[in-house]
């Protein structure tokens, strides 16, 4: 399938820097690739590690300065495409190399419906206007798999979900039959299903037109679902390079074997196994009929039409328990933490926590039942004041209940908690700016438990963060269940991430609890087809398919 | 959209009515008119006879049903100055200003446009710099200073333009360049930087991998997503015009409603001050709606 002795693009040594405010950064160190017509390369990396810029140099998208190609070659063709003018560069962007991003929403203008956006490639490399473009657009969004492309062809980006966004993205890069498609984190932002089907699409369309697929993730089982060679790149080197099978199957390298071993939907028998090992004790929490209704519109002419996000569902949480949530975007998970944690207020039920219902409390009795119940989000740089200190960011539930902490103690608590997450003490007079995700996440565990929490609320704690960091800040969160007896609820849109950590699984779709049990009977024997669903979408590798 | 208009049509009629009622209020603390229309020495026969014919001899209260009375009959009451009525006198000067104001805010608007969006495409090159100062100059030099010194340079020195009045295309130079000093100036700066971070957007990331050329990029990808604020505050400032420049249509002698209104309520001419009132309100809530609609316009996301 390959043919290495002919590539289609051949990138040589390629060195690029940013110049920051004092000295220039080596985003991109030496590195080489090559890709043939037909064949799929996966750069995998985790975020910084160089991947997304060496493949926008190729497009002409690093902006000069910041930027500054220090060396290196990229031969298309056999052209050299450091040697061409802006307009050369325009004209074989979109048309011989096409790109599409991870985040189709923001990547796609918003005051522009999309067969506008579409039928611009057509016009930019004179492949058509008019009439003729808006055929061929029409067609091509069929091709993508948008329903109806006669009619949605006149929508703006905001009308369509996220998959149908990336399949619009998709249908921009083919327009013109390229030779490479170069697919940043293409499926990063989708749900697993929607992530399955777009994968297939890729997939079909690179047999059907023969191109070549630079594809650029984190995600390891993407990486390993679509990859016919993978290039490792980690701090901006390439640090392995090979077939995929043989780096899944025999990493070299010691920062690819801890990439592998850190995969939560690896091999179950070696993973290690995260679950409480207390016997669950008393019910903390009692979930009954729990049901949010969302009025959609009621006018004076429209009848009322409403929108069930939480439907009649019925859960308890045990002390010293884990309950993973599951489900993909718009199952309602995140709309149980808010109401739970007082946030919204249910249209029916109760939930009963240390025998009291949560919505019946007073302001004051839902005051101190807050200091008892925290919530960890998904992006910890959005829920951390920026102008706060690590030390106020941790010590200002103590300013709200007064009694946790008299304040000449505040100092060391902070200290003890910071070591407690994994971080330093002398981190406490630092920014949230200048920490890692990772490591800002350890930030918001240690608010969490500043107020001295029985149950901790984790919604999407870790999705925004890379693998190897991901398995970290489990291991933190196991290991502080065990020390501190915490119950959590960890919600997630990733069922294999719960795989270790998770006592108790409950499979969430359209506002429904569809399937609940113990952790390694839901995996065993997923009873319910849409668990099973979404145990099928997890991607597999393709060497393991291609032989099917 | 309907029900949206309505909603605003019925929103900008309260509003007016309580402006006139201020308004009402607050024109009759300012003194009585008889102390400016009669001579020094009437008696207090004739300052009474005065009142009377003009309704000031009721307690104010009354004065202001009456007005409301007239109000609903379209009466706007007559003109002490002028002896016809008040929303006669308002309506002959408010195209004068109409015109200055439009003229004034479109060139600017459209001048701004294409200077900060150059600006913007390449940040730091001279004549980015150039127009960040001119801008800037614009945006806060005093406009009577710019006024009188362009009067005393071009009209009084140079002899070029006239130094004020209207009639000729050369009456309109100085009033015009003048008005747009401050709209342009700050607009520039909305422009540039509103362009900047739509530049450094995703989508403009996706244009260019499309290979679109550089103009498309900028005028049409980018410019089309940064009109929103400009839109905004070219309507603050739009605004601002049409209440009538009453200083620089002062200085040039223009016969517009700002003029008017400054020298009505020096002459306690009560009914037209709250005539031409009226009539800018009016024509700002109306400016107001435009605006709103052409947000739905721009934005497809925007919906009424």
């Amino acid at each position: 399938m390959s043919n290495a002795t002919n590539p289609i693009l051949k990138v040589d040594g390629l060195t690029v820097d940013f110049l920051s405010d004092d000295e220039p950064v080596r985003a991109v160190d030496d590195v080489s690739f090559h890709v043939s017509r037909g064949e799929t390369l996966v750069i995998l990396g985790e975020s910084g590690s160089g991947k997304s810029v060496s493949t926008s140099t190729v497009m002409d998208l690093i902006d000069c300065p910041p930027g500054d190609i220090v060396a290196g070659s990229c031969l298309f063709d056999g052209v050299e495409l450091s040697g061409l003018g802006a307009e050369a560069r325009r004209s074989i962007n979109g048309s011989r190399i096409a790109m599409i991003f991870q985040d189709p929403l923001a990547y796609l203008n918003p005051v522009y419906t999309v067969g506008r956006q579409i039928e611009e490639v057509y016009e930019s490399h004179g492949a058509g206007a008019g009439k003729d473009a808006r055929a061929k657009t029409i067609e091509l969004l069929r091709r993508v798999g948008i329903p109806e492309p006669e009619n949605r062809v006149d929508f703006y980006p905001h009308q369509f979900s996220g998959g149908q966004r990336q399949r619009v993205m998709i249908a921009m890069a083919i327009a013109l039959k390229p030779d490479i498609l170069i697919a940043d984190e293409p499926t990063t932002a989708l749900d697993v299903s929607v992530q399955a089907q777009i994968l297939d699409l890729l997939r079909d369309l690179q047999r059907e037109t023969g191109m070549a697929l630079i594809m650029i993730t984190h995600d390891l089982e993407v990486a390993s679902s679509m990859a016919d060679r993978i290039i490792v790149m980690n701090g901006g080197k390439v640090v392995e390079t090979g077939i995929a099978k043989e780096v899944f199957s025999n990493p070299q390298h010691a920062y690819t074997r801890r990439l592998i071993s850190a995969l939560p939907h690896g091999n179950a028998a070696e993973a290690p196994n995260r679950r409480s090992t207390t016997i669950a004790g008393k019910t903390l929490l009692k979930v009954e009929h729990l049901t949010k209704h969302y009025v959609l519109a009621s006018g004076a002419f429209s009848s009322k039409r409403t929108f069930k996000a939480v439907d009649d569902i019925s859960f308890e949480v045990r002390r010293g328990e884990t309950l993973g949530i599951v489900g993909e975007s718009g199952s309602g998970k995140s709309s149980v933490a808010r109401m739970l944690l007082g946030l919204n207020a249910p249209s029916a039920g109760k939930a009963v926590f240390a025998g009291e219902n949560i919505f019946e409390m007073n302001e004051k009795r839902l005051m101190a039942f807050r200091r008892k119940v925290q919530m960890v989000f998904q992006d910890p740089y959005g829920s951390m004041n920026p102008r706060m200190r690590v030390y106020s960011i941790i010590s200002e539930p103590w300013v709200i209940h007064r009694d946790i902490l008299p304040k000449n103690r505040w100092k060391a608590r902070v200290a003890e908690l910071l070591e407690l997450v994994g971080l330093l003490p002398e981190h406490a007079d630092r920014y949230p700016h200048q920490f890692s995700g990772g490591q800002r996440q350890r930030i918001a565990i240690a608010r969490a438990l500043a107020s001295e929490p029985e149950l901790i609320v984790c919604d999407e704690a870790v999705s925004a963060l890379d693998v190897s960091i991901q398995a970290q800040v489990i291991d933190l969160l196991a290991d502080l269940r065990t020390r501190l007896r915490l119950s959590y609820i960890f919600i997630t849109h990733d069922l294999p991430i719960v795989r270790h950590f998770a006592d108790r699984i409950m499979v969430m779709k359209d506002g429904k609890i569809v399937e609940e049990g113990q952790t390694s009977a839901l995996f065993g024997a997923p009873r319910h087809e849409y668990t099973q669903s979404l145990l099928q979408a997890v991607p597999k590798p393709k060497w393991l398919t291609q032989a099917q | 959209m309907i029900t949206y208009l309505g909603r605003r049509a019925f929103h900008s009629i309260l509003s007016v009515i309580g402006l006139l009622t201020l308004v009402f209020f607050l024109t009759r603390l300012t003194g009585d008119p008889s102390a400016l229309y009669l001579p020094l020495d009437s008696t207090a026969e004739a300052r009474a006879a005065f009142a009377r014919l003009n309704g000031l001899d009721q307690p104010i209260y009354w004065q202001f049903l009456e007005y409301l009375r007239d109000l609903l009959q379209l009466d706007f009451g007559e003109s002490l100055r002028q002896n016809r009525s008040a929303m006669q006198v308002a309506l002959e000067a408010f195209p004068e200003t109409l015109k200055l104001a439009a003229v004034a805010i479109t060139l600017s608007t459209a001048l701004a446009i294409l200077v900060g969006s150059l600006a913007a495409a390449r940040p730091g090159s001279m004549f980015d710099r150039v127009a960040s100062l001119v801008s800037l100059a614009g945006a806060s030099a005093p406009d009577f200073w710019v006024a009188i010194v362009g009067i005393l340079v071009f009209a009084v020195g140079l002899g070029l333009l006239p130094t004020s009045g209207t009639g000729t295309w050369a009456h309109w130079i100085m009033p015009t360049f003048v008005l747009m000093l401050r709209p342009f100036g700050l607009l520039v700066q909305v422009v540039r930087g509103t362009m900047l971070s739509a530049l450094a957007s995703p989508y403009i990331k996706t244009a260019r991998a499309k290979g679109l050329p550089r103009q498309k990029i900028i005028f049409g990808h980018a410019l089309r997503n940064s009109l929103l604020p400009v839109v905004t505050v070219a309507g603050d400032l739009a605004t601002s015009l049409v209440n009538g420049a009453v200083v620089v249509e002062s200085i040039f002698g223009w016969p517009g409603i700002g003029k008017l209104m400054i020298d009505s309520i020096i002459q306690r001419d009560f009914a037209v001050v709250q005539s031409t009132i009226l009539v800018t309100a009016t024509a700002i809530f109306i400016l107001n709606i435009a605006i709103d609609l052409l947000y739905a316009v721009l934005d497809p996301r925007i919906r009424y």
